[in-house]
């Protein structure tokens, strides 16, 4: 099983209702520790960091005007998450000229299956590649090249670490539609940076090119 | 039933719920099947070992700080907008 986001807690409850009595100076409080989760999530639907940060600021503003209509039942973070995702799609569908109005706004699954294209193995992650800067950039540009649809659930799911149950929530899709977006999300992210047969990480090196020429 | 008993499923089958086997969402019976397949089989393990890595990039990525960190001077520009509103 996987851990969620946060642990309901007693502090935030606190928090909400003194906020909602009128101690609107507490929201930053409130919401400072998910600040990143906004932001990734708006990351997620509109694919670049200015629209990110934009939508996530009116989210969180948002969240504070409308405060007073939370209830305790929904976590505090799904709740969160579902007003960033709104504001995020609001803004792909004003923006229609623009470069994301040709993609995929949430309806549809692509036909098929999707079968991994390669068969580099990949047993070890040496404990430094995190600290490569090249690694940071492939993780980045993986999930740049992801629909909007798949790499929204992959970030709720495996960066987020919300459930399924709350990732179908937050999308609004069954859990049945995370699951199968979520296998193709994660089969294409591990091609996409499947490392060369030697196990080396260069997205450069000529065993990674020979793995995934393209 | 000995492990003998198990019914050999194929590779678009293993592939189709690796997810779903990485997420614990599957019942032991097609757990049992599919490792049976996956410890005879090299490129389901190393589709089922990269896309495990994967998601540890990803975990450590935001963990770490590395991936969507927030950009500079997101929490300022916050807190102005939030005076504004209160």
């Amino acid at each position: 099983m996987r851990t969620t986001a946060t642990v309901p807690n007693q502090r935030e409850a606190d928090l909400i209702a003194r906020i909602k009595a009128g101690e609107r100076d507490l929201f930053y409080e409130l919401i400072q520790p998910y600040q990143r989760t906004v932001y990734a999530v708006a990351f997620s639907v509109l694919g670049n960091p200015s629209d990110a940060e934009d939508a996530a600021q009116e989210a969180l503003l948002k969240a504070l005007t409308h405060l007073g209509q939370f209830r305790a039942e929904a976590k505090f973070s799904t709740w969160l998450v579902q007003i960033t995702l709104n504001e995020a799609r609001l803004r792909i569908r004003k923006d229609r000229k623009g470069l994301y109005s040709s993609i995929d706004e949430g309806g549809q699954d692509d036909d098929g299956e999707y079968f991994p294209i390669d068969y580099a193995d990949w047993r070890e992650i040496p404990s430094e590649t995190l600290q490569r800067k090249e690694l940071k950039e492939a993780l980045e540009k993986a999930l740049a090249a992801l629909k909007p649809i798949y790499r929204e659930v992959l970030v709720l799911r495996d960066i987020e670490h919300l459930s399924i149950t709350e990732t179908a929530a937050a999308l609004e899709i069954t859990e049945a539609a995370v699951k199968t977006r979520l296998l193709r999300a994660r089969l294409m992210m591990r091609d996409a940076l499947a490392p060369g047969f030697d196990g080396s990480w260069s997205v450069g090196s000529p065993a990674y090119k020979k793995v995934r020429p393209f | 039933m000995s492990e003998h008993h198990i019914i050999e499923i194929n590779c678009e089958h293993v592939i189709q719920e690796i997810s779903n086997y990485i997420d614990g969402e599957v019942t032991p019976e097609l757990r049992a099947r599919m490792e049976e397949h996956i410890r005879g089989c090299r490129h389901c393990a190393a589709v089922l070992d990269g896309t495990s890595n994967t998601l540890r990039l990803l975990a450590d990525g935001r963990t770490f700080g590395q991936l969507f960190e927030l950009p500079a001077g997101f929490s300022e520009r916050l807190l102005q907008r939030l005076a504004a509103h209160l």
